[in-house]
């Protein structure tokens, strides 16, 4: 899977998802679910601003100093007899694996949950070199075996499939016979990957933080894959986003109780995995060899810029899980994997304009995000600098709004001109018009109207309206 | 032997030149943080509260915990195993297990019960994780407990074998409760005590918070994926 999931246009694939009943429901009960738990995990520490607030001054300060905490990362790994590639581009991480995998004759791959790795397609180019490469997150080998059916949120990937969907995909391709009861799922599920962890050539693993001063990375998971995926397996292969490590183990902490609350409402997860190089000598689990990949693919760009701090992200959803626009259009519709206010954001610096220059209006811009984002990106304004790029430089403004725009340059060019279009809108829009409400607008209007009604504009004007009053009318 | 290091100057020059500076050569510090609301929590707790905090912590995490003195561990450990419905069991290899009195229930009991123990043999290799992955129930012992969060904190070594705490369906760990930290920063703060002193980290750390569990279809909580499907934690007053 590449970063970009649907060859659909933006207006078909929310089309879809505003029909898909089941994924609709599902994601306002994840949203309410998991936001309650959010809010009672944040709120019953007391002082959650100024967790924020320290976890925004960590990544600040990880992102302005960044060669540095990368040559010491580095440094620290190799020490421990870990191999470190740094990868500008996908191809060039891509390429590096590939080699891995050649060296070792590697036939068998597995994964725990990794967002980078889909970004890079990597999956895609282990099946080219004839691997078999098996996701072992529940949701992710959910999809998996679904056909590659895309993630639709980046914590719970598999948010919106339904328990009777997943029966009949572990029916037809696993041979499952039992129920559509979670936990029957989940055990079958459980004992077909036993297996493959067992009897795996390599595992590959994302990371949720590395820590420079020793050379480590955490991997925070609550069922336990992680672990195996990297216990088992004689190689291990980590892909990590360029930005994702802190100075030591203590703000890696801190780190991490920011990731559990606001993801899963957890106080901490039940698997947080701290790993350092590769086994030692006489270990009998681990990895004999382990291989670390840092990977830029578009990040550098957006350091030093006015999008900066949207590389303070540490994936927790939380801004997905309140986001009033995902709500309805569920996280299909963004055509990437990177759903929600944080994907209308990361999406178009990482994949261009071209591919997501409809994400940034996909937005209220309420700001629902940029409060609960538990490192402060300022999300919603970031969003709200999308659309000037967009428009200023980019040109590329929805042709609605376009339209929209040029009418109103237009009609508000002159006095006369306005005064002529606010006087004819009553007229104009009379066909429209039923009772005091437009139920089917035309041209913009219409993308409102499908949903709810547009009240019709006033027979009195505001400007007639208000010289009547000077003159002691009513 | 060293790991090598590849592609690292161009890609970090280009970070570099993004941030309109020239490459960072001598060491950075750590600003003096504004903000430290992690020493907060639980901080003037007495070891007697941080064990209340974490017994009910361990209703929310899908845990049974028992409390017991050194003279009554053997007791408890075995009244929990039968619990689980006995052996195959496979622990660490750990002298604490000997210095607690429990050589005549891993030794001579559980054998005159038909209870299999197996205890890790690095020296065995791959043997320990076919015992591991046969076992119907692991234990291993806590090195920092997180009352908080209701974590067991532990580090690897060639005796100390990860999987013991993964792979069998059950899981036990053994807590002092002179481990007992409010939470996690405590255990972080000890991680780097250790490399200072030591210039050395365990190769896995584990933080394990109960059970396996997943919520990924319909957020419906299973409890029980990849790792253990039951959790239990005994406390040992050594104080």
């Amino acid at each position: 899977m590449s970063m970009k999931i649907s060859t659909d246009q933006f207006k078909e694939r929310v089309d879809k998802g505003i029909h898909d009943d089941f994924m609709r429901g599902a994601v306002a009960g994840a949203q309410d679910g998991m936001g309650v738990k959010r809010r009672v995990a944040t709120e019953e520490l007391g002082n959650w601003e100024e967790w924020r607030s320290h976890g925004e001054e960590i990544r600040q300060h990880v992102l302005e100093n960044l060669d540095y905490y990368l040559e010491q990362l580095s440094e620290n790994v190799a020490k421990r007899g870990g191999n470190v590639f740094f990868a500008q581009t996908k191809e060039e991480a891509n390429e590096y694996i590939r080699g891995v995998v050649k060296k070792k004759e590697a036939k068998k791959i597995v994964k725990s949950k990794s967002m980078v790795t889909e970004e890079i397609s990597l999956n895609a180019m282990l099946e080219q070199e004839g691997c078999e490469v098996i996701e072992t997150d529940l949701g992710e080998y959910i999809l998996q075996i679904d056909d590659n059916d895309p993630p639709s949120h980046i914590v719970v990937p598999a948010l919106h499939k339904n328990k009777e969907q997943i029966r009949e995909v572990f029916t037809e391709k696993l041979g499952y016979t039992k129920t559509s009861k979670p936990e029957e799922l989940a055990w079958h599920a459980r004992q077909m990957l036993r297996k493959e962890y067992l009897s795996a050539d390599i595992g590959i693993t994302g990371c949720n933080f590395a820590v420079a001063e020793t050379g480590s990375f955490s991997l925070v998971t609550n069922e336990g894959n992680a672990d195996l995926v990297t216990a088992l397996p004689k190689t291990q292969i980590t892909v990590m986003g360029m930005e994702r490590l802190v100075p030591t183990f203590e703000e890696m902490e801190v780190l991490v109780s920011l990731l559990t609350r606001s993801a899963v409402g957890q106080k901490l997860t039940s698997y947080i995995t701290v790993l350092t190089g590769p086994k030692e000598a006489l270990d009998v689990d681990g990895p004999e060899e382990f291989h670390l990949v840092i990977v830029d693919n578009g990040r550098s760009k957006i350091l030093g810029g006015e999008f900066q701090s949207v590389l303070q992200c540490i994936r927790c959803a939380a801004c997905i899980n309140v986001c009033p626009v995902y709500r309805h259009v569920g996280g299909h519709s963004y055509g990437s994997i990177y759903s929600g206010p944080i994907g209308a954001v990361l999406s178009p610096l990482l994949g261009g304009y071209d591919e997501f220059k409809e994400l940034p209006y996909a937005s209220t811009l309420c700001g629902a995000c940029t409060e609960v984002c538990p490192v402060k990106i300022p999300l919603h304004n970031l969003l709200h600098k999308h659309r000037e790029v967009i428009v200023e430089k980019e040109g590329k403004a929805p042709i609605s709004e376009k339209l929209l725009m040029k009418a109103f340059g237009l009609g508000a060019a002159s006095p006369l001109m306005y005064k002529l279009g606010s006087k004819m809108a009553p007229a104009a829009m009379n066909p429209f018009t039923v009772g005091e409400k437009i139920t089917k607008g035309p041209g913009p209007l219409k993308a409102w109207t499908d949903i709810r009604d547009f009240p019709a504009p006033n027979k009195e004007r505001f400007r007639d309206w208000f010289k009547n009053r000077e003159k002691g009318g009513k | 032997m060293a790991g090598m290091i590849q592609n690292r100057d161009k890609f970090l020059n280009q970070i570099a030149s993004r941030l309109e500076r020239p490459r960072i050569s001598s060491s950075v510090e750590r600003p003096t943080w504004k903000f430290q609301p992690q020493y907060e929590v639980l901080k003037d707790a007495t070891q007697d509260e941080l064990l209340e905090v974490l017994m009910e912590q361990c209703k929310k995490i899908h845990t049974n915990i028992y409390v017991t003195d050194k003279k009554d561990l053997a007791t408890t450990l075995n009244k929990v195993v039968s619990g689980y419905g006995g052996g195959p069991i496979v622990t660490w290899k750990d002298e604490r297990f000997s210095q607690w009195g429990l050589d005549p229930l891993l030794n001579k009991e559980w054998l005159a019960q038909k209870i299999e123990v197996y205890e890790w043999d690095h020296l065995k290799g791959k043997e320990n994780i076919a015992k591991a992955e046969k076992a119907n129930i692991g234990i291993t012992i806590s090195e920092v407990t997180l009352a908080e969060s209701g974590t067991v904190v532990l580090y690897s070594d060639e005796n100390k074998g990860r999987t013991v705490s993964f792979l069998p369906a059950t899981y036990i760990a053994l807590i002092p409760k002179s481990t007992l930290v409010p939470r996690i920063t405590q255990a972080a703060q000890k991680m780097r005590e250790i490399h200072k002193k030591t210039g050395h980290v365990a190769s896995c750390i584990n933080f394990i918070t109960g059970p396996s569990n997943s919520a990924d279809i319909e957020l419906n909580l299973v409890v029980g994926v990849h790792g253990p499907v039951k959790a239990s934690y005994i406390v040992i007053n050594d104080l």
